[in-house]
Protein backbone atom coordinates (compact mmCIF):
# COMPACT_ATOMS: atom_id res chain seq x y z
CA UNK A 1 0.00 0.00 0.00
CA UNK A 2 1.40 3.33 -1.00
CA UNK A 3 1.03 6.53 0.92
CA UNK A 4 -1.57 7.76 -1.56
CA UNK A 5 -3.69 4.63 -1.10
CA UNK A 6 -4.06 5.10 2.60
CA UNK A 7 -4.40 8.84 2.27
CA UNK A 8 -7.15 8.87 -0.34
CA UNK A 9 -9.33 6.10 1.07
CA UNK A 10 -12.29 7.51 2.91
CA UNK A 11 -12.57 6.94 6.66
CA UNK A 12 -14.02 3.58 7.59
CA UNK A 13 -13.15 -0.07 7.30
CA UNK A 14 -10.17 -1.03 5.14
CA UNK A 15 -10.85 -1.90 1.52
CA UNK A 16 -11.33 -5.66 1.15
CA UNK A 17 -10.99 -7.10 -2.32
CA UNK A 18 -13.59 -9.42 -3.79
CA UNK A 19 -12.53 -12.95 -4.77
CA UNK A 20 -13.15 -14.41 -8.22
CA UNK A 21 -15.77 -16.82 -6.91
CA UNK A 22 -17.78 -14.09 -5.22
CA UNK A 23 -17.52 -11.90 -8.30
CA UNK A 24 -18.83 -14.77 -10.44
CA UNK A 25 -21.79 -15.33 -8.11
CA UNK A 26 -22.49 -11.60 -7.94
CA UNK A 27 -22.70 -11.30 -11.73
CA UNK A 28 -24.79 -14.46 -11.97
CA UNK A 29 -27.25 -13.23 -9.33
CA UNK A 30 -27.50 -9.83 -10.94
CA UNK A 31 -28.12 -11.26 -14.41
CA UNK A 32 -30.86 -13.54 -13.07
CA UNK A 33 -32.42 -10.66 -11.13
CA UNK A 34 -32.43 -8.55 -14.28
CA UNK A 35 -34.05 -11.37 -16.28
CA UNK A 36 -36.78 -11.94 -13.75
CA UNK A 37 -37.59 -8.23 -13.60
CA UNK A 38 -38.58 -8.54 -17.27
CA UNK A 39 -40.71 -11.71 -17.41
CA UNK A 40 -42.00 -10.81 -20.89
CA UNK A 41 -38.51 -10.90 -22.35
CA UNK A 42 -37.73 -13.99 -20.35
CA UNK A 43 -40.66 -15.91 -21.81
CA UNK A 44 -40.31 -14.81 -25.44
CA UNK A 45 -37.74 -17.44 -26.57
CA UNK A 46 -39.66 -20.17 -24.76
CA UNK A 47 -42.98 -19.20 -26.32
CA UNK A 48 -41.26 -18.96 -29.72
CA UNK A 49 -39.96 -22.50 -29.24
CA UNK A 50 -43.39 -23.81 -28.30
CA UNK A 51 -45.19 -22.06 -31.15
CA UNK A 52 -42.72 -23.02 -33.89
CA UNK A 53 -42.75 -26.67 -32.87
CA UNK A 54 -46.56 -26.78 -32.69
CA UNK A 55 -46.83 -25.29 -36.17
CA UNK A 56 -45.34 -28.40 -37.71
CA UNK A 57 -47.99 -30.92 -36.59
CA UNK A 58 -50.62 -28.43 -37.72
CA UNK A 59 -49.04 -27.89 -41.13
CA UNK A 60 -48.11 -31.47 -41.93
CA UNK A 61 -50.63 -34.16 -42.70
CA UNK A 62 -51.78 -36.09 -39.68
CA UNK A 63 -49.46 -39.03 -40.15
CA UNK A 64 -47.83 -39.99 -36.92
CA UNK A 65 -45.01 -41.83 -38.64
CA UNK A 66 -44.09 -38.81 -40.78
CA UNK A 67 -44.24 -36.49 -37.77
CA UNK A 68 -42.12 -38.84 -35.71
CA UNK A 69 -39.49 -39.01 -38.46
CA UNK A 70 -39.27 -35.25 -38.66
CA UNK A 71 -39.56 -34.57 -34.93
CA UNK A 72 -35.85 -34.55 -33.97
CA UNK A 73 -34.98 -32.10 -36.76
CA UNK A 74 -37.89 -29.82 -36.01
CA UNK A 75 -37.16 -29.85 -32.29
CA UNK A 76 -33.50 -29.02 -32.77
CA UNK A 77 -33.91 -26.32 -35.39
CA UNK A 78 -36.53 -24.62 -33.22
CA UNK A 79 -34.26 -24.88 -30.15
CA UNK A 80 -31.31 -23.35 -32.02
CA UNK A 81 -33.37 -20.47 -33.39
CA UNK A 82 -35.04 -19.64 -30.11
CA UNK A 83 -31.70 -19.69 -28.26
CA UNK A 84 -30.35 -17.26 -30.84
CA UNK A 85 -33.23 -14.85 -30.24
CA UNK A 86 -32.01 -13.77 -26.84
CA UNK A 87 -28.26 -13.99 -27.55
CA UNK A 88 -28.18 -10.60 -29.20
CA UNK A 89 -28.91 -8.92 -25.86
CA UNK A 90 -26.19 -10.82 -23.97
CA UNK A 91 -23.70 -7.93 -23.90
CA UNK A 92 -25.56 -5.28 -25.84
CA UNK A 93 -27.58 -3.65 -23.08
CA UNK A 94 -24.47 -3.44 -20.89
CA UNK A 95 -22.51 -1.93 -23.75
CA UNK A 96 -25.22 0.63 -24.51
CA UNK A 97 -25.56 2.01 -20.99
CA UNK A 98 -21.87 2.04 -20.08
CA UNK A 99 -22.05 -0.89 -17.65
CA UNK A 100 -19.65 -2.90 -19.80
CA UNK A 101 -16.91 -0.33 -19.19
CA UNK A 102 -17.48 -0.59 -15.45
CA UNK A 103 -17.32 -4.39 -15.72
CA UNK A 104 -14.11 -4.24 -17.77
CA UNK A 105 -12.54 -1.99 -15.10
CA UNK A 106 -13.85 -3.91 -12.10
CA UNK A 107 -10.47 -5.50 -11.45
CA UNK A 108 -11.92 -8.99 -11.90
CA UNK A 109 -10.91 -9.80 -15.43
CA UNK A 110 -13.58 -9.76 -18.09
CA UNK A 111 -13.25 -13.55 -18.45
CA UNK A 112 -15.05 -14.29 -15.16
CA UNK A 113 -17.80 -11.85 -16.05
CA UNK A 114 -18.29 -13.35 -19.52
CA UNK A 115 -18.53 -16.82 -17.95
CA UNK A 116 -21.14 -15.72 -15.42
CA UNK A 117 -23.21 -13.79 -17.94
CA UNK A 118 -23.22 -16.67 -20.43
CA UNK A 119 -24.17 -19.20 -17.78
CA UNK A 120 -27.00 -16.92 -16.65
CA UNK A 121 -28.13 -16.65 -20.26
CA UNK A 122 -28.24 -20.42 -20.54
CA UNK A 123 -30.17 -20.79 -17.27
CA UNK A 124 -32.97 -18.53 -18.47
CA UNK A 125 -33.02 -19.65 -22.12
CA UNK A 126 -31.49 -23.09 -22.67
CA UNK A 127 -32.50 -24.66 -19.38
CA UNK A 128 -36.06 -23.43 -19.85
CA UNK A 129 -36.16 -25.04 -23.32
CA UNK A 130 -34.93 -28.32 -21.89
CA UNK A 131 -37.65 -28.29 -19.24
CA UNK A 132 -40.33 -27.49 -21.82
CA UNK A 133 -39.10 -30.07 -24.32
CA UNK A 134 -41.22 -33.03 -23.05
CA UNK A 135 -44.31 -30.97 -23.85
CA UNK A 136 -43.03 -30.35 -27.37
CA UNK A 137 -41.94 -33.97 -27.65
CA UNK A 138 -45.49 -35.09 -26.92
CA UNK A 139 -46.86 -32.73 -29.56
CA UNK A 140 -44.39 -34.14 -32.08
CA UNK A 141 -45.24 -37.75 -31.21
CA UNK A 142 -41.83 -38.56 -29.77
CA UNK A 143 -42.21 -41.67 -27.58
CA UNK A 144 -41.69 -41.17 -23.85
CA UNK A 145 -38.78 -43.58 -23.71
CA UNK A 146 -36.77 -41.11 -25.83
CA UNK A 147 -37.41 -38.12 -23.54
CA UNK A 148 -34.34 -38.75 -21.38
CA UNK A 149 -31.95 -38.76 -24.33
CA UNK A 150 -33.76 -35.83 -25.92
CA UNK A 151 -33.43 -33.70 -22.78
CA UNK A 152 -29.81 -34.66 -22.20
CA UNK A 153 -28.86 -33.87 -25.79
CA UNK A 154 -30.73 -30.56 -25.64
CA UNK A 155 -28.97 -29.65 -22.39
CA UNK A 156 -25.55 -30.23 -23.94
CA UNK A 157 -26.55 -28.58 -27.20
CA UNK A 158 -28.05 -25.40 -25.75
CA UNK A 159 -25.08 -25.02 -23.37
CA UNK A 160 -22.68 -25.28 -26.31
CA UNK A 161 -24.78 -22.85 -28.27
CA UNK A 162 -24.68 -20.31 -25.44
CA UNK A 163 -20.87 -20.47 -25.37
CA UNK A 164 -20.66 -20.17 -29.17
CA UNK A 165 -23.20 -17.38 -29.05
CA UNK A 166 -21.12 -15.46 -26.52
CA UNK A 167 -18.37 -15.18 -29.14
CA UNK A 168 -20.84 -13.92 -31.72
CA UNK A 169 -22.46 -11.53 -29.25
CA UNK A 170 -19.02 -10.19 -28.29
CA UNK A 171 -18.12 -9.60 -31.92
CA UNK A 172 -21.38 -7.88 -32.83
CA UNK A 173 -21.86 -5.85 -29.64
CA UNK A 174 -20.82 -2.60 -31.27
CA UNK A 175 -23.17 -2.94 -34.24
CA UNK A 176 -26.55 -1.27 -34.44
CA UNK A 177 -28.36 -4.22 -36.00
CA UNK A 178 -26.06 -7.05 -35.15
CA UNK A 179 -28.61 -9.82 -34.65
CA UNK A 180 -28.62 -10.99 -38.29
CA UNK A 181 -24.83 -11.02 -38.41
CA UNK A 182 -24.84 -12.85 -35.08
CA UNK A 183 -26.99 -15.60 -36.61
CA UNK A 184 -24.70 -15.77 -39.64
CA UNK A 185 -21.69 -16.21 -37.36
CA UNK A 186 -23.21 -18.68 -34.92
CA UNK A 187 -25.45 -20.92 -37.05
CA UNK A 188 -22.67 -22.42 -39.23
CA UNK A 189 -20.74 -23.20 -36.05
CA UNK A 190 -23.86 -24.82 -34.63
CA UNK A 191 -24.25 -27.31 -37.49
CA UNK A 192 -22.40 -30.14 -35.71
CA UNK A 193 -24.77 -29.62 -32.78
CA UNK A 194 -27.78 -30.04 -35.02
CA UNK A 195 -26.35 -33.14 -36.66
CA UNK A 196 -25.41 -34.95 -33.47
CA UNK A 197 -28.26 -33.60 -31.35
CA UNK A 198 -30.96 -34.57 -33.82
CA UNK A 199 -29.06 -37.82 -34.44
CA UNK A 200 -29.11 -38.71 -30.75
CA UNK A 201 -32.82 -38.01 -30.45
CA UNK A 202 -33.49 -39.98 -33.63
CA UNK A 203 -31.66 -43.00 -32.32
CA UNK A 204 -33.49 -42.84 -29.01
CA UNK A 205 -36.80 -42.79 -30.89
CA UNK A 206 -35.84 -45.83 -32.93
CA UNK A 207 -34.66 -47.54 -29.75
CA UNK A 208 -30.96 -47.83 -30.57
CA UNK A 209 -28.10 -46.55 -28.45
CA UNK A 210 -27.49 -42.79 -28.68
CA UNK A 211 -24.29 -42.93 -26.64
CA UNK A 212 -21.94 -42.07 -29.53
CA UNK A 213 -23.77 -38.89 -30.47
CA UNK A 214 -24.15 -37.89 -26.83
CA UNK A 215 -20.42 -38.31 -26.20
CA UNK A 216 -19.66 -36.11 -29.18
CA UNK A 217 -22.10 -33.48 -27.95
CA UNK A 218 -20.49 -33.59 -24.51
CA UNK A 219 -17.05 -33.19 -26.10
CA UNK A 220 -18.24 -30.16 -28.09
CA UNK A 221 -19.72 -28.70 -24.92
CA UNK A 222 -16.44 -29.06 -23.00
CA UNK A 223 -14.47 -27.70 -25.94
CA UNK A 224 -16.57 -24.55 -26.25
CA UNK A 225 -16.82 -24.11 -22.47
CA UNK A 226 -13.04 -24.02 -22.15
CA UNK A 227 -12.22 -21.94 -25.24
CA UNK A 228 -15.22 -19.76 -26.04
CA UNK A 229 -15.00 -17.46 -22.97
CA UNK A 230 -11.46 -16.49 -24.02
CA UNK A 231 -12.61 -15.72 -27.54
CA UNK A 232 -15.67 -13.82 -26.32
CA UNK A 233 -13.52 -11.80 -23.89
CA UNK A 234 -11.10 -10.89 -26.67
CA UNK A 235 -14.02 -9.94 -28.94
CA UNK A 236 -15.50 -7.73 -26.22
CA UNK A 237 -12.18 -6.00 -25.62
CA UNK A 238 -11.96 -5.14 -29.31
CA UNK A 239 -15.51 -3.83 -29.22
CA UNK A 240 -14.72 -1.72 -26.13
CA UNK A 241 -11.92 0.05 -27.95
CA UNK B 1 12.11 8.60 -19.15
CA UNK B 2 11.29 10.53 -16.05
CA UNK B 3 8.35 8.87 -14.30
CA UNK B 4 6.98 10.37 -11.14
CA UNK B 5 6.95 7.73 -8.40
CA UNK B 6 3.57 8.86 -7.14
CA UNK B 7 0.52 9.78 -9.12
CA UNK B 8 -0.30 9.45 -12.76
CA UNK B 9 2.09 9.94 -15.63
CA UNK B 10 1.11 9.83 -19.29
CA UNK B 11 3.96 9.91 -21.81
CA UNK B 12 3.59 10.86 -25.49
CA UNK B 13 0.37 8.98 -26.15
CA UNK B 14 -0.68 8.58 -29.79
CA UNK B 15 -4.08 7.22 -30.81
CA UNK B 16 -5.43 6.79 -34.32
CA UNK B 17 -9.11 6.26 -35.04
CA UNK B 18 -9.08 4.85 -38.55
CA UNK B 19 -7.29 7.55 -40.53
CA UNK B 20 -7.74 10.20 -37.89
CA UNK B 21 -4.82 10.94 -35.61
CA UNK B 22 -6.86 11.78 -32.50
CA UNK B 23 -4.20 12.05 -29.81
CA UNK B 24 -0.88 13.40 -31.05
CA UNK B 25 1.71 12.77 -28.42
CA UNK B 26 -0.22 13.86 -25.34
CA UNK B 27 1.82 13.91 -22.11
CA UNK B 28 0.69 14.81 -18.64
CA UNK B 29 1.63 14.21 -15.03
CA UNK B 30 -0.60 14.51 -12.00
CA UNK B 31 0.82 14.00 -8.52
CA UNK B 32 -1.00 12.83 -5.42
CA UNK B 33 -3.11 15.70 -4.12
CA UNK B 34 -3.57 17.27 -7.54
CA UNK B 35 -6.43 17.62 -9.93
CA UNK B 36 -6.05 17.93 -13.68
CA UNK B 37 -8.73 19.58 -15.72
CA UNK B 38 -8.73 18.44 -19.35
CA UNK B 39 -10.59 20.78 -21.64
CA UNK B 40 -10.81 21.61 -25.33
CA UNK B 41 -13.30 21.81 -28.19
CA UNK B 42 -15.46 18.85 -29.21
CA UNK B 43 -13.67 16.11 -31.04
CA UNK B 44 -10.20 16.82 -29.71
CA UNK B 45 -9.92 13.49 -27.98
CA UNK B 46 -10.73 14.32 -24.35
CA UNK B 47 -12.79 11.20 -23.81
CA UNK B 48 -10.29 9.17 -25.83
CA UNK B 49 -7.54 10.37 -23.49
CA UNK B 50 -9.60 9.35 -20.47
CA UNK B 51 -10.21 5.91 -21.98
CA UNK B 52 -6.49 5.51 -22.61
CA UNK B 53 -5.71 6.45 -19.01
CA UNK B 54 -8.38 4.03 -17.75
CA UNK B 55 -6.79 1.21 -19.74
CA UNK B 56 -9.92 0.57 -21.83
CA UNK B 57 -8.14 1.77 -24.95
CA UNK B 58 -4.57 0.81 -25.74
CA UNK B 59 -2.63 3.63 -27.35
CA UNK B 60 -0.73 2.90 -30.55
CA UNK B 61 2.26 4.58 -29.00
CA UNK B 62 3.20 5.98 -25.61
CA UNK B 63 2.67 4.80 -22.05
CA UNK B 64 0.59 5.36 -18.95
CA UNK B 65 2.15 4.89 -15.51
CA UNK B 66 0.43 4.85 -12.14
CA UNK B 67 2.56 5.04 -8.98
CA UNK B 68 5.61 4.47 -11.16
CA UNK B 69 4.30 1.25 -12.75
CA UNK B 70 2.96 0.75 -16.23
CA UNK B 71 -0.80 0.19 -16.04
CA UNK B 72 -0.52 -2.67 -18.54
CA UNK B 73 1.85 -4.51 -16.19
CA UNK B 74 -0.63 -4.98 -13.34
CA UNK B 75 -4.12 -4.21 -14.64
CA UNK B 76 -6.01 -5.75 -11.71
CA UNK B 77 -4.08 -3.69 -9.16
CA UNK B 78 -4.50 -0.56 -11.22
CA UNK B 79 -8.21 -1.12 -11.64
CA UNK B 80 -8.60 -1.56 -7.88
CA UNK B 81 -7.19 1.94 -7.43
CA UNK B 82 -9.36 3.41 -10.16
CA UNK B 83 -12.81 5.00 -10.24
CA UNK B 84 -13.96 5.68 -13.78
CA UNK B 85 -17.18 7.53 -14.57
CA UNK B 86 -17.98 7.73 -18.28
CA UNK B 87 -20.57 10.16 -19.58
CA UNK B 88 -23.06 7.29 -19.48
CA UNK B 89 -24.16 6.80 -15.86
CA UNK B 90 -23.97 2.98 -16.28
CA UNK B 91 -27.21 2.27 -14.44
CA UNK B 92 -29.64 -0.53 -15.23
CA UNK B 93 -33.18 0.83 -15.42
CA UNK B 94 -34.75 -2.31 -13.96
CA UNK B 95 -32.56 -2.32 -10.85
CA UNK B 96 -32.83 0.15 -8.00
CA UNK B 97 -30.07 2.70 -7.49
CA UNK B 98 -28.84 0.72 -4.50
CA UNK B 99 -28.81 -2.59 -6.41
CA UNK B 100 -26.93 -0.92 -9.25
CA UNK B 101 -24.25 0.32 -6.88
CA UNK B 102 -24.11 -2.90 -4.92
CA UNK B 103 -23.30 -4.72 -8.13
CA UNK B 104 -20.70 -2.44 -9.70
CA UNK B 105 -19.02 -1.48 -6.43
CA UNK B 106 -19.39 -5.03 -5.08
CA UNK B 107 -17.21 -6.40 -7.87
CA UNK B 108 -14.37 -4.18 -6.77
CA UNK B 109 -14.53 -4.39 -3.01
CA UNK B 110 -16.67 -5.76 -0.23
CA UNK B 111 -19.30 -3.20 0.58
CA UNK B 112 -22.34 -3.05 2.86
CA UNK B 113 -25.72 -1.63 1.94
CA UNK B 114 -25.38 0.92 4.75
CA UNK B 115 -22.16 2.21 3.25
CA UNK B 116 -23.74 2.57 -0.18
CA UNK B 117 -26.70 4.36 1.35
CA UNK B 118 -24.38 6.82 3.02
CA UNK B 119 -22.69 7.46 -0.36
CA UNK B 120 -26.09 8.16 -1.89
CA UNK B 121 -26.77 10.45 1.10
CA UNK B 122 -23.56 12.30 0.39
CA UNK B 123 -24.50 12.97 -3.24
CA UNK B 124 -27.95 14.18 -2.28
CA UNK B 125 -30.11 11.34 -3.54
CA UNK B 126 -30.99 9.36 -0.39
CA UNK B 127 -34.62 9.00 -1.50
CA UNK B 128 -33.58 7.32 -4.75
CA UNK B 129 -31.87 4.31 -3.17
CA UNK B 130 -34.87 2.01 -3.52
CA UNK B 131 -36.31 3.40 -6.74
CA UNK B 132 -35.69 1.69 -10.08
CA UNK B 133 -33.08 3.71 -11.98
CA UNK B 134 -35.41 4.13 -14.96
CA UNK B 135 -37.66 6.55 -13.03
CA UNK B 136 -34.75 8.80 -12.01
CA UNK B 137 -34.07 12.05 -13.82
CA UNK B 138 -30.84 12.56 -15.75
CA UNK B 139 -29.45 14.71 -12.93
CA UNK B 140 -30.35 12.12 -10.29
CA UNK B 141 -28.65 9.42 -12.36
CA UNK B 142 -25.54 11.55 -12.53
CA UNK B 143 -25.61 11.90 -8.74
CA UNK B 144 -26.01 8.13 -8.32
CA UNK B 145 -23.01 7.65 -10.66
CA UNK B 146 -21.08 10.08 -8.45
CA UNK B 147 -22.10 8.07 -5.37
CA UNK B 148 -20.53 5.06 -7.08
CA UNK B 149 -17.28 6.94 -7.60
CA UNK B 150 -17.30 7.77 -3.87
CA UNK B 151 -18.11 4.20 -2.86
CA UNK B 152 -15.22 2.77 -4.90
CA UNK B 153 -12.92 4.53 -2.40
CA UNK B 154 -10.31 4.73 -5.13
CA UNK B 155 -7.17 6.83 -5.29
CA UNK B 156 -7.55 7.85 -8.91
CA UNK B 157 -10.77 9.41 -10.17
CA UNK B 158 -11.33 9.64 -13.91
CA UNK B 159 -14.47 11.66 -14.54
CA UNK B 160 -15.91 12.37 -17.97
CA UNK B 161 -18.11 15.49 -17.92
CA UNK B 162 -19.27 14.96 -14.31
CA UNK B 163 -21.26 18.21 -14.33
CA UNK B 164 -23.61 17.31 -17.20
CA UNK B 165 -27.31 17.51 -16.26
CA UNK B 166 -26.52 18.73 -12.74
CA UNK B 167 -28.19 21.75 -11.17
CA UNK B 168 -26.20 24.48 -9.39
CA UNK B 169 -26.22 22.66 -6.07
CA UNK B 170 -25.18 19.44 -7.79
CA UNK B 171 -22.22 21.08 -9.51
CA UNK B 172 -21.13 22.65 -6.23
CA UNK B 173 -21.42 19.25 -4.58
CA UNK B 174 -19.25 17.51 -7.20
CA UNK B 175 -16.69 20.33 -6.89
CA UNK B 176 -16.67 19.88 -3.10
CA UNK B 177 -16.26 16.12 -3.41
CA UNK B 178 -13.38 16.62 -5.85
CA UNK B 179 -11.71 19.08 -3.48
CA UNK B 180 -12.12 16.64 -0.60
CA UNK B 181 -10.70 13.74 -2.63
CA UNK B 182 -7.70 15.71 -3.79
CA UNK B 183 -7.24 17.17 -0.30
CA UNK B 184 -6.98 13.62 1.05
CA UNK B 185 -4.09 12.94 -1.29
CA UNK B 186 -6.07 11.47 -4.17
CA UNK B 187 -5.56 12.13 -7.87
CA UNK B 188 -8.30 13.31 -10.22
CA UNK B 189 -8.45 13.70 -13.97
CA UNK B 190 -11.58 15.57 -14.99
CA UNK B 191 -12.83 16.19 -18.51
CA UNK B 192 -15.16 19.20 -18.52
CA UNK B 193 -16.16 21.87 -20.99
CA UNK B 194 -16.69 24.69 -18.56
CA UNK B 195 -14.44 26.21 -15.93
CA UNK B 196 -13.83 24.13 -12.83
CA UNK B 197 -14.35 25.85 -9.54
CA UNK B 198 -12.62 23.45 -7.20
CA UNK B 199 -10.77 24.52 -4.09
CA UNK B 200 -7.76 22.32 -4.84
CA UNK B 201 -4.41 22.30 -6.56
CA UNK B 202 -5.61 22.34 -10.16
CA UNK B 203 -3.62 21.95 -13.34
CA UNK B 204 -4.98 22.37 -16.75
CA UNK B 205 -4.48 20.57 -20.03
CA UNK B 206 -5.99 22.12 -23.13
CA UNK B 207 -6.33 19.73 -26.06
CA UNK B 208 -6.49 21.27 -29.50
Amino acid sequence: MTAATTAAAAPGAPVIKVGVQNAFLLVLRRELALSFRRPDQLLQPLVFFLIVTTLFPLGLSVQLSLLRDMAPGVLWVAALLSSLLSLDALFKSDADDGTLEQLALAGQGLYVIVMAKTLAHWLVSGAALVLASPLVGTALAIPEMAFGTMMLSLTLGTLTLSWLGAIGAGLTVGLKRGNVLLSLIVLPLAMPLLIFGAGATDRAISGTSAAGALYLLAALCVLTFTLAPFAATAALRISLE
Amino acid sequence: MNIAPDGLCVEKVHVWRGDRHVLRGVSLAVRAGELMHVSGPNGTGKTTLLRVVSGLLRPENGSVHWQGRSIAAAPAEYQAALAYASHEPALKGDLTALENLRFTVGLKRRVSAAELRSSLDRTGVPGCADLPARVLSAGQRRRVAMARVLAFRADLWLLDEPFTNLDGAGSALVSALLAEHVGRGGVALVVAHHELNVAAQTRRLELA
